[in-house]
This record gives C-alpha cells, structure tokens and sequence, in this order.
C-alpha cells in the first residue's frame, strides 16, 4: 500500500520538477533548435512510457498487493499483447529516431557558403585561426610547432601567410553566417562546446575534426572544454562573440596575420 | 498441462546417478583459504568485491563534497579530483559489479540452480579468484605509489592518460594497467568455468528452457564478458607499451606544455574502438545477470510464473548479440565518419525494444500476483523505476543528434549511474537479501533491511534525477567545480549542496546494511532451508547452508520448469523444480 | 575495426547454431516430466574438458582478431612504414605446420593405442614448436641487428607485439605438451586421460597454425589489398 502511493509520488514528482524546476537548457544562439526540438519530442515519449510504466506497477502493488487466501492468477504468457506492446515501443522508438537521424544529416552535411574557422585547443587554452584574403587556411602541422609559431603554420605554404591567428582572445563570429568549424589539438582530447550553440565535437591530437553551425543572436557566449584534458580541465575556458558585420570587421582589423607575427617574432630575435 | 508418460517421470534410484569426482579439502586452509568449492570462492569474490566497493563509496562522498560545497575540503584540488574520479568509476564498475554478479553470485547460484555438484573446472576457479585479489590489491597500490592513482578518467583515453601533467602519470597509469590485465586474466580463468558448467553441469531434467532466468543473464553476460575482455586487455597491454617503451599505437605527434615530444603518428581513435568496444558490452556484462536476478525476485516474491518466459530468453540473448554493434555510440563526438552516427544510432535504439519487452514482463508479473513487500522484492520495484528512468534517458543519448549537446556533460553521468550504477546495485541489495538465508541459514533483518531500502532508493533517486537537468543546462562532466560557469543560474549551486547532503546519507545507509550483514550472522532468525517458498534447486538442498558437493549423495533430479508458482489444483502455491509430477494427474 | 566485427559474427553464428538446437520456442510450462532422456547429463570429462578448450579458444581468438583490427587501423596512419620481413619466418612457418602434422599422428597414434609411435611423434611436435619459438627470437635480432627495433616505428612495435602474444600461447602451450610426454613415457599403455590430453593438445596447435597463418599474410602484407577494399566498403 506504501510503497504504491511512494511508487506515485515518484511519478508525480518527477513531473512536477520537469515542469517547476528552473534548471533547463540555455536559450539557444544557433540555428540547431532542430536539436532542441528532437529533445522535445524525446522528453514527451520517453516522459509518458516513464509515467505510464510506473503508475501501471504502483496499481499493480495496490490491487494484487498479499492478502490472506488470495492466490495469484496463473499466465505463463500472452503472445498477442507481448506482440503488440513491442510494436508499440517500435513505433515509439522509430519516432524519435527518424526526426533523430534527419537532424544528423543536416548536422554532417556543411552548406557551401559556410566560412571556416579553426580552433585549436591545447592543455589549457584555446586559439582561433580565421583564412586570410586568399579565404583558405594554409597548411599546419604538430611537428612544426615552436615558441616562434604556436599553432604549427607551415611557413612554406603561401596560403597560410595571409591566416589570422588569434591568441589569449575571444573568437568573434558574423551573426546569421553559416561557419564550419575545424577542430585541431596540439596534445590531448579537448572539445570546444558553447551550450548556446548546442553543436560540438572532439578535437583529436593526430586529425582534424569539424562541425558547423550559424549563429543566431548577438552576444558573448563562454566556450567550456567537454572532454577531460587533465588537470586544467575546469578552468579551460574561451569566448566567443558573435557580432553584426561592421563590429565583425573592426575587429578583424586590429587582428595580425600569421606573415606579420612571424616578422615580429624575427625582429624581437634579432634584437 | 501435457505430461510426459509417468515411467519417464519416476525418480532415479540413487545407483543411477554417479558421484563426479570431487576435490576433497583436506585442511582448514584449504577448506576455506584455498578453497576450490565454488560457493565458499563465492564468498570471497562477494566481500572482496564488497569491501573495494565501500572505498569507491568514500571516494563519491569526497568528490560530492567538493562538487556540492566546493573548497569545504581543501585537499582536493583538481589533481586529487581526477583521481577520485578515475578510482572510483574503475572499481564501481570493474571491482565491484563485474565482479559480484559473474564471480560472486555466478559462482554461488550457477551450481546450485543447475543441480550441479561444483563448476566444471574447480581448480582454475579458485586461480580465478586470487588472481582477482591480486588484482583488487594491485589497484588499490595504486594509491599508495608516487604520485598516487592515475587520474586519467575511468575510460583512460590517450594521449591525456599516459602524459606528464596527467595525475599519477609516473606510477598510478602503470599500476591500473597491470591491474586490469590482471582482472582480465583471472576472470577468463573463472568465465569459462561458468560458461562450460552451464553447458555440461546441468542436473538430469534440466533443459536450457528450465533454467531460471538467474543463470540465463549470468550465462549470456559471461559469454559476452569472455568475448570483450579482450579489447581492454589488447588496449591496456599497448597502452602500457606506449608509456613504456615510447611505441605509438595511440599517441601522435604531440607538443605538451611546449616541447614536442617523441610520439609520432598513433592513432587515440583506436584505443577508444577498443575501450568501447569492450565498455558497451560491459554494460550489459552488469546488466544482464540483474535482468535475470530481478525477474526471478520478481517471480517468488509476486508468487507468480514470470509472465512471457521464453520472450525474457530470446530478449537476453537479442540484446546480448546487439550490444556487440552499438559501441560506437560512445563516441558520436569523437570525429569519426559522419555516416557511422547513422548505423550506430540506428542499432542503439533498436537495443530498446527487447529492453522494453523485459520491462514489461516484469510489470505484468505483478499483475494478479500475490505480491509479498519482502525487503528483496522492494528492492527489485525500486530496480523497475530506476532502471527504466535510467533506460530512458538512454534513449536521448544513444539518438546521435540529441547525444551532440549532451554528451559529457552531468546528463551522461545522471544517466548511466541511473541505469548501470543505482539499478545493478538495488538488484545485488534484494539479491543479497534473498539468498543470504541460503549461504547462512539466517535471515538479514526486515526492520533494517526496509530503513536501508528506502533510504537508498529513494536517496538515489534525489541524486541523480535532478542531475539530469543540471547537465541539460550545459554543465560538463568531470569538472572540479560545476556551477561557476556563466549560463549556470546561481541557485545550482544549492542543488548541487542538496545532492551531495543527500549523497552523505545514501552512503551512511550502506553502514546499516554492512551491520545487518555482520549482526545477522549470529543474531538474524533461522531462515530454515526454503525461507521464501521458491521453486528454484539452490532451495532444495538437503542442507542449509548447502554442505561440499550440495547435494548430499543423490543429484536432484528436474522436472518442471523454474516459475510453478501459483499452479491452479497444486495444493502449496509453489512447486519446486525438482519435485515429481504427481501420478494422479499423469 | 571491422575483422572483429566479422568474428563476432561468426561467434553469433556459431552460437546461433547451438541455441536452435535447444528447443528455445520450447513452453517449458506444459511440459513437466524429464524430457532430455536422449542428453547423458553425467557430466564426462573428455567433452568438459574439449568444450572447456573450444571456449577458450574462442576467447584466444577474439584477443587476436582484435589485435588485427587494431594493426589494420593504425596501418591506414601516414606514418606506417613497412617492414622488410626476415626471410627467416618461411622457415618457421614451416616449423610450425611440421608440429601440428606431428601432433596430428600423435592423435592417430593414440587412437591406435600405439605407445612408442605416440611417444616419438609427441617429442617431434616439442621440438618443432621449440624451435619455431627459436626461430621467431632470431627473426626479432635479426631485425634488431637492421635497426627495426625502435618505438618510433609502428610495423615493427605491431610485429614484435603480435609475435610474442602468440609466442607466448604457445609457451603455455607448451607446459602442457611436456606434461603429456612425460607421461606418455610414463604410462607403458595409452590411457583415456592422455589420449584427451594429446588431442587437446593437438586442437591448440591446430589453432595456432591458423593464427599465425593469419598473422603471418598480414605481416608478409599478402591481406593489404584486403583491409585496403573493406576501408573502401566503411568510407
């Protein structure tokens, strides 16, 4: 009897700080609300079979609960219903997983207009990369990395002299302007996640990894590492500031290119 | 009900049925130090698994104390954090339920049930379980060696485990490594013991479709554990050379803190394939033996045959084989090809269905049951609600697209120590109290059992429940501070106060049940040899506790199916499985 | 990772096999009575004993095939730079194929109950594998000696790593084999246990042939056109 009403109060419970509670998820700055709605529907099925499954037992525990000279009935099995609730719960399942996998694919598949941008983590900081005039980032690589060229440009590539390197900054971003994002990381498993952006990936020391996503809505978002990257984990944290055009263009101004720190680097040598 | 022609059923003579040979101790030491009787290796797995167990749980009490009231305890700094984390998730999971549901009731229940005299291979059995303790011990140097404990993080992804600024680099990563080949090695060694005793052991009757559904999930998740294991070991052996001897299977090209170091090349994705593809598995290693436990708690205690048997076999065995194709669900933001996040999230959510199924059947078990609220079978109901809570949640993080916002943050660890922490655990609670009357002959007390069960459930429940929403706000995982972040409103920081406290009491409870067990030994009411009137053979023994060799000189012989519970004309509403059918009725 | 899916789906084959075999759409419910007559359930040593070792060799041949998938996916790195492989490892091979034939005429030997032939054919398959393990720690100087034994190279670390896994099978191997031969020169007939114990042994030989003809077309780069056309079929 207890634990039939304990079993409800569960249930209710649960509902009742699903709907109270004022922990939810931050509002969104991108365009990944479909993610957001798939949540949703996820929350309404997964929220009814929880409900349903456990006020259902609670019953069962006040109904049949042990009394004297009562026996409990004898079912080995009912193929029919056991049949039709599998199919039930397939029908549940293919609901959340179709509009699942229809968001996946827009999520793997980068519009062509999309511009790029690097970020490079390592223990505990993150760098950003921006393609210069030329619009395409040169050619890194781990080995090539010194005090001189931290992020590991290759000098001898013509494309990457012209790349905007952006260090101890936040990562400023065009509002409503598609942006795929390439992952790199110079020594273990990080990952660059803004909750407002709802998109992220694992940057893998060795490849480089991507997703994209187009911001919606101006402001300042802290960037927070998802992946367990050593003692640092906690405090690795980066900016990212999406802005209209014209702020976006002033701050790109101020910003040096991979050529003009090197010479600067060269020059401090020298003296 | 069709009966087989009555000569079939008359019992054997006693000369029918020979006496396999048996080891004889012949010392005390060897009796019950070095002993090669499965039940007495089953006790030692038991509170060796127990007591490593009861250090995990100190170390959650000290991670919750620095997450919910941060710098309260000012000795943990995030190094000693890390380390917290990495000990406690290896042993929770490893230590203590790998080890109690395979080698603990595994070697106590697969003998028993079966109507068998001891596993197969008495010998290697008992190898398995020192090597186990050498194991357990191993691990536990590890916090003792300098520079203490490897903090890397239970899943010990390269490169971060094996480099210099990772806590416990120099001798805690070693240490875990050789730790883990260890377990490995012993629990192959006891594995097969259980696999080929299932296979060969069983008593004159007994079919595959008769045996209880205990020995089915212990039987499905061995088999499943003997063909996973080899990914940890594969994955730990290399890493151990990589840290080592300087090879790079997994370790590029690297430049930490500034110097490049001599790695070249190696691949991190790989040690996660084989970390997966063991650790999706092992999930199931630790839920399928509590599947096949609860169903049969659930069974004896609603008075009642499990409803749709032969579903619950061919749903173990389905989900036993699907969860060999879904590893890679771990990994949905680790960059791998874009189009595996279809085929894993497919075979993901198709893993639902036959889970479900089990989920109902055990609901409509209770359906027109009798149901008894005896301490085991409370625990079992607490199993359903957690476990399909946790269950569920699953299903966010196994859709690919859903899993991107969520993976690695609070979410993710409310969800599987929902699912395969509170869950697995709730069941070995009723489990224990359930069969503590057979490896004693006394019953656990009810008064304590009850306060421990409803402060766990409900206890657990505080916990991670709300800690779900604290990582759909965004909070990441492993963080050493989880509400300093900018999106984060100031009350989680009260919330995340409030799950520590009731954390504190969740583990103070473990205490009444540690002295439950200890006071009951002496203290606890005779159990008699068929407290809960179950059909099952471990309840048919001629003696309680069950003497060497269990069955007295006559093997039982089986006749019926394990869940005769509540049959219409029987006269007692049980009907074990070795009782002969009455010759009236054939 | 795909050679070990392929395996696990040879194991569920397998297993398959097995459980339609055990009346599983049985309902056990109807039937009360003993029903397995035909099954002797006396367990017997001989099958506990070969069911113990095909369980085993499952679990041997999940380590491997996992280790193979891990050598075909670290071989798709750019760094992989290809051994050149001791000429010396023909030879072995061959080594290895003369112990599991010997230990193949051990078995019909002890069939027959013919104790002298069992005897020499036994210390002619020690032998070979003795020396098939000789074999293979020159094969590991010899590339020493060239220079190949660096961390820094991937082939050889994945070479010496296979190599002295299987190695070290069948040095445990190995245990058991000298305990057969010394009771076969023990036992002046041939009795039921050793006769198990020598087919035992002749399975686990048996099985690691095929491993090592598997690792041996790997390493001698016969399968790279293979693992080449299944990287095709996953991207």
């Amino acid at each position: 009897m207890g634990v039939a009403v304990v079993l409800a109060l569960v249930v209710i419970g649960s509902v009742a700080f699903h709907l109270l509670s004022p922990w939810w998820w931050t509002p969104i700055a991108s365009n990944w609300h479909y993610i957001d709605n798939t949540i949703i529907i996820t929350f309404w099925i997964t929220g009814i079979v929880f409900a349903a499954v456990v006020l259902f037992m609670a019953y069962c525990l006040f109904r049949f609960r042990h009394r004297e000279g009562h026996r409990a009935a004898y079912e080995p099995e009912n193929k029919r219903l056991e049949w039709w609730l599998a199919i039930g719960t397939g029908i549940g399942v293919a609901a959340m997983l179709a509009p699942g996998l229809v968001v996946w694919n827009q999520f793997v598949t980068v519009p062509a207009d999309a511009t790029t941008v690097e970020i490079v983590g390592q223990q505990w900081q993150w760098s950003y990369r921006l393609p210069g005039a030329d619009g395409r980032l040169g050619a890194s690589d781990v080995t090539l990395v010194s005090a001189e060229n931290p992020l590991g440009l290759d000098p001898k590539d013509a494309r990457g002299q012209d790349d905007v390197i952006i260090q101890g900054d936040q990562l400023h971003l065009l509002l409503d302007k598609p942006v795929k994002v390439l992952l790199r990381s110079l020594d273990v498993v990080h990952d660059f996640y803004v909750p407002e952006f709802r998109a992220k990936m694992d940057m893998i020391p060795g490849s480089v990894t991507y997703y994209w996503f187009t911001p919606t809505r101006t402001g300042t978002f802290e960037a927070l590492c998802a992946e367990l990257c050593s003692t640092g984990h906690t405090y690795m944290r980066g900016g990212v500031v999406v802005e209209p055009e014209s702020e976006y263009r002033a701050w790109l101004q101020q910003q040096k290119t991979f050529a003009e720190l090197a010479a600067a680097a060269r020059a401090q040598a020298r003296n | 009900m069709v009966d087989v022609p009555s000569d079939a059923a008359a019992p054997l003579s006693t000369a029918e049925v020979e006496d396999v040979e048996l080891y004889h101790p012949r010392s005390w030491i060897t009796k019950y130090v070095f002993s090669q009787d499965a039940k007495i290796i089953a006790i030692q797995y038991s509170l060796t698994a127990l007591a490593i167990g009861l250090v995990a749980l100190v170390l959650s009490w000290l991670m919750r104390l620095q997450l919910g009231f941060p710098g309260l305890v000012s000795f943990i700094d995030p190094e000693r954090y890390y380390q917290l984390i990495t000990m406690h998730g290896m042993i929770m999971v490893i230590y203590l339920l790998t080890a109690l549901f395979l080698g603990g009731f595994g070697n106590y229940l697969i003998p028993l049930m079966l109507g068998a005299r001891d596993m197969v291979f008495p010998y290697a059995n008992m190898l398995s379980y020192w090597i186990y303790l050498l194991a357990v011990l191993v691990l536990v140097a590890g916090f003792f060696v300098p520079g203490g404990a490897t903090g890397a993080g239970w899943t010990l992804y390269p490169p971060q485990a094996i480099l210099a600024n990772t806590p416990g680099q120099s001798w805690g990563i070693i240490v875990m490594l050789v730790s883990l080949i260890l377990f490995i090695i012993g629990f192959t060694m006891g594995g097969l013991n259980y696999v080929v005793t299932v296979l060969q052991g069983r008593a004159k009757g007994m079919t595959l479709m008769r045996m209880p559904l205990t020995v089915w999930g212990i039987f499905t998740a061995t088999v499943m554990a003997l063909l996973a294991f080899p990914a940890l070991f594969v994955g730990a052996v290399m890493m151990l050379l990589d840290r080592l001897i300087g090879t790079s299977f997994f370790m590029p090209a690297i430049v930490a803190l500034g110097e490049q170091l001599s790695y070249r090349g190696g691949s991190p994705i790989l040690f996660q394939h084989l970390f997966w593809f063991f650790g999706h598995p092992e999930v199931y290693i630790v839920a399928l033996p509590a599947f096949g436990i609860v169903s049969d708690l659930i069974s004896t205690h609603a008075r009642k045959n499990i409803f749709g048997y032969r579903m619950m076999v061919w749903a173990l065995v389905a989900i036993g084989a699907l969860s060999f194709v879904v590893w890679a669900h771990h990994m949905y933001v680790s960059g791998m090809h874009p189009s595996f996040g279809f085929f894993f999230a497919t075979t993901t959510l198709i893993i639902a269905i036959p889970t479900a199924i089990k989920v109902y059947n055990w609901v409509l078990t209770l359906w027109r049951g009798d149901i008894h609220f005896t301490v085991p079978m409370l625990f079992a109901l607490g199993f359903i609600v957690t476990f399909v809570n946790g269950g569920l949640t699953g299903l966010f993080l196994g859709n690919v697209v859903v899993d991107v916002p969520l993976s690695d943050t609070m979410f993710v660890v409310a969800h599987f120590h929902m699912v395969m922490g509170v869950a697995p655990i709730l069941v070995i609670f009723g489990a224990i109290y359930h069969w503590y009357p057979k490896v004693t002959g006394r019953m656990l007390d009810d008064a304590l059992g009850k306060l421990h069960f409803w402060v766990t459930f409900l206890g657990a429940y505080l916990i991670f429940f709300p800690m779900h929403y604290i990582g759909l706000m965004g909070v990441p995982r492993r963080y050493h501070e989880i509400s300093d972040m900018a999106f984060v409103p100031a009350s989680t920081a009260t919330l995340n106060g409030f799950i520590t406290i009731v954390a504190l009491i969740v583990g103070a409870a473990q205490l009444v049940f540690v002295f439950n067990l200890a006071w009951s030994l002496k203290r606890g009411r005779p159990a008699g040899g068929n407290p809960w009137r179950a059909t099952t053979l471990e309840w048919q023994t001629p003696e309680t506790p069950p003497a060497h060799g269990n069955w007295g000189k006559t093997l039982p012989v089986v006749y019926r199916w394990a869940y005769d519970y509540s049959v219409p004309g029987a006269a007692e509403d049980f009907l074990p499985q070795n009782q002969p059918p009455d010759p009236r009725t054939a | 990772m795909i050679v070990i899916v392929l395996f696990m789906v040879l194991m569920a084959m397998l297993a398959g096999w097995w459980l339609s075999h055990q009346r599983l759409a049985a309902k056990p419910w109807l039937e009360v009575g003993i029903i397995d007559e035909a099954r002797d359930s006396r367990p017997r040593s001989p099958q506990i004993a070969k069911i113990g070792l095909g369980a085993f060799l499952a679990v041997a041949g999940s380590l491997f095939a996992l280790l193979i998938s891990a050598y075909s996916m670290r071989m798709s790195m750019a760094d992989w730079r290809a051994l050149p492989m001791p000429i010396g490892l023909w030879f072995n091979t061959g080594l290895l194929m003369l112990a599991s034939v010997a230990l193949h005429s051990a078995v019909i030997a002890a069939r027959c109950d013919e104790p002298g032939n069992l005897r020499s054919a036994l210390l002619a398959a020690g032998v070979c594998s003795l020396a098939f393990l000789v074999g293979q720690v020159l094969a590991w100087r010899e590339l020493a000696a060239a220079g190949y034994f660096s961390a820094a190279n991937p082939a050889s670390a994945f070479f010496y790593l296979v190599t002295a896994i299987h190695g070290l099978h069948m040095l445990g191997g190995l245990v058991v084999l000298g305990r057969t031969t010394v009771r076969s020169f023990a036992a002046p007939q041939v009795s039921g246990a050793l006769r198990l114990s020598v087919e035992l042994c002749a399975i686990y030989w048996h099985f690691l042939l095929l491993v090592w003809l598997v690792l041996f077309s790997l390493l001698m780069r016969w399968t790279d056109d293979l693992i080449e056309m299944c990287r095709g079929l996953l991207s």
